[in-house]
């Protein structure tokens, strides 16, 4: 692993995008933040502005309107950029599979570095994903 | 010329500053986790995300902006920064004496990263980024008063010496100022003038991530932002020397550099606790704040130089 390699892996800022999300992936991400998880020891910030991101933590089931939304949002970041699915409905639509207006998986639409399944994940597991991605060559 | 080259790049210079500000900004970050009764980050953490952004990311342009003078920006905001910080730090390590009227100088070149703030967001045609840069405009109305205030009101107490040399030697054959109360009043003024040149929390409306999706800063990405950090780095460093200079003794020689490190560690202590127990103010609160408050605080510092106290 080289430098460069090694400061991008020590160095992932997180840029957190919900689709049809029901929250509960939502308050199990930020729970990853708090005191308890603290997943800035591991230099993991939230960030803002897709332009600083080099993680776009996607969960929810994506439908037609998400999907625009999610490729642009791909299209805008600078790379290197991973991307991480995280919950059943990131994986692989989950219960919303069947749906009207599902508009497929995230790695139909863009691809896809770690999958983190459950329903919601547990902190401990988003931990061990992003632990194994920044472990990732 | 080698010499001053030397100056400008390595030691007192842009090197040293930039790791010196790392280490503070670690000390920022590591305090403000101990404060959440979180772990906080390693050591090296702002080396790491500064030559993440500055050797692996891509650098992207606005479409609908201009594309040069948003280039431009961020390194003319490393180079106001770094000018300062040498005006700052020569006189302070004893290196160079400076010339007659440099502080006004330093007054000056202090402002030029938050102005260059100002010119690269606006050109880079963000809606968001332009909302902060008007906070960004009108917060620096509101603190550069008060900050020229009392640095006119230190020039007063050393007895009319426009020198930053002069102005630690007259502290240095007599009492520090901050000793005296009009010291205290000027330190406190001081402080918060400090926190707002920063943009640190109470004043971090031009960055707001929050609301703002981080401001002036939204559209920077890869080598530009890492220039940013670093004119950040460097004035989490500078601003605090400067306050040392002015009001707490700068450095004696010899063993007392240890001191010198000890005041910059607690002014960025102070800065970061007041930064963690506050939340953010509007831009109007801000503006009352500074002009009226901090405004007749240093008055008052003034009035009190004037009788001797």
């Amino acid at each position: 692993m080289g430098f460069k390699d090694y400061c991008f892996r020590k160095s992932l800022w997180v840029f957190h995008f919900g689709g049809a999300s029901c929250n509960n992936c939502d308050i199990e991400i930020l729970d990853c933040l708090t005191p308890r998880h603290d997943l800035e020891r591991f230099g993991i910030l939230l960030v803002g502005s897709i332009r600083h991101a080099d993680v776009l933590l996607v969960n929810g089931s994506i439908n037609r309107r998400d999907k625009d939304r999610l490729l642009e949002l791909y299209h805008q970041a600078p790379k290197p950029l991973l991307v991480v699915a995280i919950g059943a409905c990131g994986c692989t639509g989950g219960i919303f599979a069947e749906g009207m207006t599902f508009a497929g998986p995230v790695d139909k639409i863009i691809p896809v570095d770690a999958y983190i399944p459950g329903c919601p994940p547990k902190p401990e597991a988003i931990i061990a994903g992003i632990v194994k991605l920044a472990g990732k060559k | 010329m080698a010499v001053n080259l030397f100056w400008f790049f390595i030691f007192p210079g842009l090197l040293f500053m930039a790791v010196a500000g790392s280490l503070l900004s670690w000390f920022d970050r590591k305090i403000t986790a101990r404060v959440q009764f979180r772990k906080g980050p390693p050591l090296l953490q702002p080396f790491y995300d500064f030559f993440k952004l500055l050797l692996v990311k891509e650098t992207i342009l606005p479409k609908h902006g201009s594309g040069f003078v948003f280039l431009l920006a961020p390194l003319l905001a490393v180079f106001g920064a770094t000018m300062a910080g040498l005006f700052i730090l020569l006189p302070l390590f004893n290196i160079e004496t400076g010339f007659r009227g440099d502080i006004i100088v330093i007054f000056y070149l202090l402002t030029l990263p938050s102005f260059s703030y100002i010119i690269g967001s606006l050109a880079s045609g963000n809606p968001l980024a332009a909302v902060g840069a008007s906070r960004e405009m009108k917060l620096i109305i509101s603190y550069e008063l008060t900050f020229l205030l009392m640095v006119a009101a230190v020039i007063l107490k050393s007895g009319q010496q426009f020198n930053l040399n002069s102005i630690i030697e007259a502290q240095q054959s007599g009492t520090p100022f901050i000793g005296s109360i009009s010291g205290v009043l000027l330190f406190i003024a001081g402080v918060f003038c400090i926190q707002a040149k920063l943009a640190l929390v109470p004043f971090d409306m031009p960055e707001a991530e929050a609301e703002l999706a981080s401001g002036i800063y939204i559209e920077y990405s890869g080598p530009p932002y890492a220039m940013i950090r670093l004119a950040k780095y460097i004035m989490l460093f500078i601003l605090p020397a400067f306050l040392v200079a002015l009001l707490m003794n700068g450095m004696n020689p010899g063993i007392n550099i240890v001191w010198l490190i000890l005041k910059i560690v607690g002014i960025v202590l102070l800065l970061t606790l007041i930064r963690n127990t506050n939340p953010r103010v509007k831009i109007k609160q801000a503006s009352r704040f500074f002009l009226v408050w901090m405004n007749l605080l240093v008055v008052v510092a003034i009035v009190l130089i004037a009788f001797g106290l």
